[in-house]
């Protein structure tokens, strides 16, 4: 191994291979390095991976990559305790080319991905930590690693360490994350025949379909739950802020299955087999906790970047093209011999102009909002429940009735103005 | 009845290479014994890493998800978190 590479990225997840393929690719001397046994072994995911950004990076990739099934129909359930109001969308034009997103299991497909960087020409190293960025006169010119004589060096270093961020945090780019800055996930694998997946989610072989559960799934703290369909297992899981866990003082392999038997997701999963638990930390502080991404030979790109779209469980896209776009970056301070920061500071620019920093924006102030005022998922879920059973039961009463009825549930004139300006809140920070 | 209820029996289905030495500190025990009557960290570790024993936390680092959650809600920043050595840690096969 020389000592001394054009490049040496941190973390082979989507953000560093993507970028380890980029630079290897355009002829780039790049060591990825993983900690774990091989990439994929420490990183979790609810499992959906979006096509285009993948295919920015490499065409057809869903011609040989290790995916589980295209998704055709997503659904979005707004659950109480013995009912939900759910509202889905499914589309044929998904289900064959170009095809939208997929589920993965990340283990075996982020495996596969380093393999294609490695195929480029990127050299992989697994189970090395990498535990401080060398500095030398105010600028990271390597990376220490836990490996005797682990010290390398590179002209620019790319930190693709995931949420947790150590790297970064070292280097002083962002403070120690607050727990309403990060979603805790907790998740198992649950092995089942795949015609009885294809029955139950109402599927033809190769289809997939997800399911996003809010409301009672978290017991009305902010959150999501999640069900998604794999070859012949499901993804089930729960994340919540952990600020939400700390607060309602929740296990959260409880509320885990807490869902799992909840009686409006019970029967999809029955008769399945546990085969894998997991958690992890999904960065959700959004734009306001987006760290300083580029300094003098270095650069931030991922989930280390809290690059995650919560509203829209949107990361490992961004992780994707936020590594593009390092990479682009790197390729043209090469070319110019120059990583200082004004240089590399280029890709915050691209990273702001792309759709991760105008999505981001978008949802800039929506985490906080729903946080800091908890009745959406409270009361206004079951408000909803209620309205929709009493709307749809057929019990002689006149439709007039019914609609007086579900205007008196929303409470006094005072209730019914609070109801209208958080309904205007809510608009103002999702639109 | 489902599977896998306890928190015991899921950590089963996981895999680990723990190394012989913790990758998590309590780095002053006196706070955890004094100043801390929730013990949060024994409630939102999501692998049941942290355990109170009478006077004392027990810290089962063999079972961790590295995840960060420790790091991070400890109202007192009182653990010190590192990755395990290289290789070493959990292993997921799948998800």
């Amino acid at each position: 191994m020389p000592e001394k590479f054009d490049c040496i990225v941190v973390g082979a997840g989507p953000a560093g291979t993507a970028c380890a393929y980029e630079l290897a690719k355009a002829g780039v001397n790049v060591l990825l390095l993983e900690r774990g046994e091989y990439p994929g072994a420490k990183n979790v995911m609810g499992g959906v991976l979006y096509r285009k950004m993948m295919e920015d990076i490499i065409p057809e990739f869903y011609k040989e990559a290790p995916l589980e099934r295209p998704i055709v129909e997503q659904r979005f359930m707004m659950m109480d305790k013995e009912s939900a109001v759910t509202f889905s969308y499914k589309g044929l034009e998904w289900g064959r080319e170009p095809y939208n997103n997929f589920t993965v299991l990340r283990a075996k497909f982020d495996q596969w991905f380093a393999e294609k960087a490695v195929e480029q020409g990127a050299l992989l190293v697994c189970e090395t930590v990498a535990v401080e960025c060398i500095v030398e006169n105010g600028r990271v010119v390597g990376v220490r690693t836990d490996r005797p004589d682990g010290d390398i060096y590179a002209d620019v270093v790319v930190l693709a360490d995931g949420v947790n961020s150590l790297l970064a945090k070292q280097l002083g780019f962002h403070r120690e994350w607050r727990p309403d800055e990060v979603a805790l996930a907790t998740m198992e694998i649950l092995k089942l025949d795949k015609n009885i997946i294809e029955d139950r989610f109402n599927l033809e072989p190769n289809q997939g379909c997800t399911i996003e559960i809010f409301g009672d799934a978290t017991k009305g703290i902010l959150g999501t739950g999640f069900l998604y369909t794999n070859k012949d297992t499901l993804s089930i899981g729960v994340g919540t802020l952990l600020s939400g866990l700390i607060k309602h003082k929740i296990k959260p392999y409880e509320l885990l299955e807490y869902v799992k038997n909840h009686p409006m997701i019970r029967p999809y999963i029955q008769g399945s087999e546990p085969v894998e638990y997991l958690a992890h930390l999904i960065p959700e502080g959004g734009y306001h906790s987006i760290p300083k991404v580029a300094g003098n030979g270095v650069l931030v790109v991922g989930d280390a970047a809290q690059l995650v779209n919560a509203i829209h469980r949107e990361g490992s896209n961004m992780a994707m093209t936020s590594g593009r776009l390092a990479a682009e970056t790197i390729i043209m301070a090469k070319a110019q011999n120059d990583f200082s920061e004004s240089m590399l500071d280029q890709y915050r620019m691209k990273l702001m102009e792309s759709f991760i920093g105008q999505d981001l924006k978008k949802y800039k102030d929506a985490t906080h909002h729903f946080e800091t005022f908890p009745q959406y998922f409270e009361q206004y879920i079951p408000m909803l429940n209620r309205a929709a059973s009493q709307m749809f039961t057929v019990d002689g009463a006149s439709k007039w009735e019914k609609q007086k009825k579900i205007w008196r549930d929303l409470g006094s004139t005072k209730q019914k103005f609070k109801l209208a300006r958080d309904m205007m809140k809510a608009w103002k920070v999702m639109k | 009845m489902m599977k896998a209820q306890t928190i015991e029996e899921k950590q089963y289905l996981v895999r680990f290479n723990a190394d012989t030495k913790s990758h998590l500190h309590v780095l002053d025990p006196n706070i955890c014994l004094t100043k801390c009557p929730d013990k949060i960290c024994t409630i939102f570790c999501p692998a049941s890493v942290y355990k109170w024993e009478e006077v004392r936390m027990h810290v089962g680092y063999e079972g961790c998800h590295e995840c960060g959650s420790c790091r991070i809600g400890c109202p007192y920043e009182n653990i010190q978190w590192e990755y395990p050595r290289g290789g070493y840690g959990i292993v997921f096969r799948l998800g």
